[in-house]
């Protein structure tokens, strides 16, 4: 332990060095100068560079990105948060990392897929270049596989939700274990990392069910009870569209194994609207009208105001602020929260809309 | 000039109130057209210059330690001059007015930027973007018209003390930046009517000293240092590039309001005031720079005042590309769009302010409006810069 901590004299002359250094560039800092030369250098915020983009799908591809120096690795099913500019812009996504953990110094790499009209994904999968340099954040989630792997699994998946499985397929924790995969995709084409996962099943590492819905319709949840007819005693982890996922939960629950179930959502499950109502970001002085159905964090957004952000769909905390006063509501739930002067509410920007006029300390 | 309503030939007679919202509606068009187009090319337009800029700026200073060398004095003070003006010009004074918060860059924001300059950015922001943009050229509003010190329009009331006021102007075009710190504070007033008690105030001087001792610190001390024996000509590079910036900005900014041909606006005309009718309020009172694309880029792209008084927020690039669109508005309206080139502007502005040194030579014509407000004028400040 201390042997990586500098004994305090150096500590304190590096601090007096940094000062200096500070002085030198004033009033921006000297981190303003060295990003221009070494992006990724430790101490840097966190960031990436793309080192290749490979076709998965006619509409997904894997970006293997090169994280800075600060990074501090991940474990499979996790998501890394990326900050790309897109037409000049910079938007936030949450993508599953889908490499098997490394050293900390390797590469590591997610696999987007595009959706329609979708801002960040299409722009990833089509237009994004090797040599960019993207923002990154360290990985989070609790998707993941416990310290000891259990010995039957279940994952089910659909469409892009495959990538965090994929993360801990690959990273080898399940070797001794019994695995099931059922996956659901339009078409055998479009089964992101298809050969891999065919080639798994071949050496009889998983047993992988394909569900093709282009031609076999949509899986419905109770067909699991032939597909895999041990799956309530499995240890399970699902992610996937939203329908598939509130199916899952209403099943499991209702056949009373709800613990065994875990799942991860891309997105919010949205039930209710706001009523709308004027926002103002205090700080930044910016006032705008928000319509009920628009989360308070796109509201600022596009009002160029620099809001904190991480998953945009309420798990992470990551755009939390505080409500200085009004009414919000959250989009999940349609539970209403207010707030007087004083009183330090702080809401979840991502998944609250305006229930009236309200003020946001930023 | 006079203010406009009190002119006998008001350039906007011919205007009606529905021209005047035709007008507003067109340049709406406009803003928006822009806003919609903003993107890639614009965001690598100012990245590109921040990066250029740091690296002239790193380059010369560089170059300067070993300022001894004539030949190194002459390089480096150069490179560092242009630096210093970039910072403040194309890229903090544009930051400053949110041109680029669209990005959402958080290192090249509005709220997070600050510049090489003595006036802290949250102070210049407020005094600059919220009074003088929105009180433009309004006389007993907006303040930047003679800065509080000088009399630049005919229904500012002569003072003797205007009389030194070419030597002000000369003061305050050497240490503009202190100026400028100065008039944020509105320190004259202050210091005056005893206002320099209050705690928000002093926290204000504070912060305006911490960036002095800062900026010394940095130019006049730690730079001629790391120089060693070429201690006092870095020092005095350092000095003349501060100069250089000072002088080349005060005449940028003394262009975009003070030449021949730019209208005043009285308090009462903008009671109630439009959309429309604060269009046409920026379309007169402000006056462009012709000159080529360097020019351009050196003043921070304000040789586009007018562009810029209109659409102080739309990223800086996009002014010269708007501008012969917006002349086109200024013939089809009747009015007049004042430009000209940098030496004819100064010295237009300057000719005006030695000429109001002295007091109106034959009395105005009488007010169309009854009102005299002029116990609001702002009073000459006792500081100079
Ligand atoms: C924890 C987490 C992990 C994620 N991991 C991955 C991953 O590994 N791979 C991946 O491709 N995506 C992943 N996502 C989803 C990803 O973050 C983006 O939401 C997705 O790429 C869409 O962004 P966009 O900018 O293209 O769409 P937007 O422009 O934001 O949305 C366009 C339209 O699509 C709808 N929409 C938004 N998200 C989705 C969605 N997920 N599915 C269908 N419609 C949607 C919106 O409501 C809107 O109408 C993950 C999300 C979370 C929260
Ligand atoms: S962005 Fe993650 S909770 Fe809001």
């Amino acid at each position: 332990m201390t042997a990586t901590v500098p004994p305090p004299d150096t500590r304190s002359f590096r601090r007096r060095l940094w000062r200096l250094a500070e002085t030198v560039t004033t009033p921006v800092l000297p981190s303003d100068y060295l990003d221009l030369i070494a992006p990724l250098r430790a101490g840097a915020e966190l960031r990436g560079r793309i080192v290749a983009v490979h076709p998965e799908t006619p509409d997904a591809a894997t970006l293997v990105i090169q994280p800075g120096r600060s990074w501090r690795g991940h474990v499979p099913g996790q998501y890394v948060r990326l900050g790309v500019d897109v037409d000049g812009v910079r938007q936030w996504r949450a993508y599953s990392v889908t490499s098997a953990p490394g050293r900390r110094a390797h590469p590591i790499s997610v696999t987007v897929k595009a959706i329609p009209d979708g801002v960040v994904s299409n722009h990833l999968v089509r237009r994004l270049r090797p040599g960019t340099i993207v923002q990154l954040d360290q990985a989070r989630g609790d998707f993941v596989l416990p310290q000891r792997a259990p010995s039957r699994v279940l994952f089910l998946t659909a469409g892009s939700g495959i990538t965090p499985v994929a993360g801990m397929l690959r990273s080898g924790a399940l070797a001794g274990s019994d695995v099931v995969l059922v996956h659901s995709a339009p078409t055998a084409a479009d089964v992101v990392f298809g050969a891999e996962l065919r080639g798994l099943a071949e050496r009889g590492a998983i047993r992988l069910i394909e569900r093709h819905t282009e031609v076999e319709g949509l899986l419905d949840v109770a067909e699991l009870d032939t597909l895999v007819p041990d799956h309530l005693e499995r240890q399970t982890w699902a992610c996937g569209p939203l329908g598939l996922l509130d199916a899952a939960e209403a099943h499991w629950e209702v056949r009373g194994h709800a613990a065994r179930l875990h799942t991860e959502r891309f997105r919010p499950t949205v039930i209710t609207a706001g009523d709308g109502g004027t926002v103002t970001f205090t700080r930044s002085s910016v006032t705008v009208a928000a319509a009920g159905a628009t989360p308070l964090l796109d509201a600022g957004e596009n009002a160029g105001v620099l809001m904190p952000s991480g998953c945009r769909m309420g798990i992470c905390f990551g755009c939390v602020l505080p409500l200085r006063q009004g009414a919000v509501r959250d989009l999940r739930n349609g539970q209403l929260t207010t707030a007087l002067p004083g009183d330090g509410v702080r809401v979840q920007t991502c998944v609250s809309a305006a229930a009236g006029p309200c003020e946001l300390e930023i | 000039m006079t203010v406009m309503q009190k002119k006998a030939d008001n350039p906007i007679a011919h205007l009606t109130a529905e021209d005047i919202e035709t007008l507003g509606k067109e340049l709406d068009a406009i803003r928006e057209r822009i806003i919609a187009s903003r993107g890639e090319r614009d965001a690598a337009y100012i990245r590109k210059v921040i990066s250029t800029q740091r690296k002239l700026e790193i380059g010369s200073r560089v170059v300067l330690l070993f300022s001894l060398f004539p030949p190194a004095w002459i390089v480096g003070t150069a490179g560092l001059s242009v630096a210093k003006i970039l910072e403040n010009m194309e890229i903090g004074h544009n930051v400053l007015h949110g041109q680029w918060d669209w990005m959402r860059d958080p290192k090249i924001h509005s709220t997070s930027w600050e510049w090489d300059h003595v006036a802290p950015a949250d102070q210049w922001k407020q005094s600059h973007n919220e009074l003088h943009h929105r009180y433009t050229n309004v006389v007993g509003k907006d303040n930047d018209l003679g800065y509080g010190i000088m009399r630049v329009d005919e229904d500012q009331p002569w003072h003797p003390a205007h009389l030194g006021q070419p030597l002000y102007n000369f003061l305050n075009a050497c240490f503009f930046e202190y100026g400028i710190a100065a008039y944020d504070l509105d320190l004259g007033n202050k210091l005056k009517d005893g206002g320099h008690k209050d705690p928000e105030f002093r926290r204000r001087v504070r912060a305006v000293g911490r960036k002095i001792r800062r900026q010394f610190l940095k130019d006049y001390l730690l730079f001629p240092v790391l120089s060693g024996p070429s201690f006092l000509h870095t020092l005095a590079a350092n000095f003349t590039a501060n100069l250089v910036r000072n002088l080349w900005s005060h005449s940028v900014i003394m262009c975009g309001h003070f030449p021949d041909g730019v209208e005043t606006f009285e308090k009462t005309s903008i009671e109630g005031e439009t959309r429309g009718e604060w269009y046409v309020r920026q379309m007169l009172g402000s006056a462009n720079i012709s000159g080529s694309r360097l020019m351009h880029i050196m003043t921070g792209n304000l040789s586009f005042q007018i562009e810029h008084h209109l659409f102080p927020d739309l990223p800086s690039n996009r002014y010269q590309e708007i501008a012969p669109e917006i002349r086109a508005l200024f013939d089809r309206y009747g009015l007049k769009y004042t430009t000209g080139s940098l030496p004819r502007q100064v010295f237009s502005a300057w000719r005006k302010v030695f000429r109001l040194a002295l007091p109106n030579r034959r009395q105005p014509a009488p007010p169309v409006t009854p009102l005299d407000d002029s116990a609001d004028h702002p009073t000459p400040a006792l500081v100079a810069a």
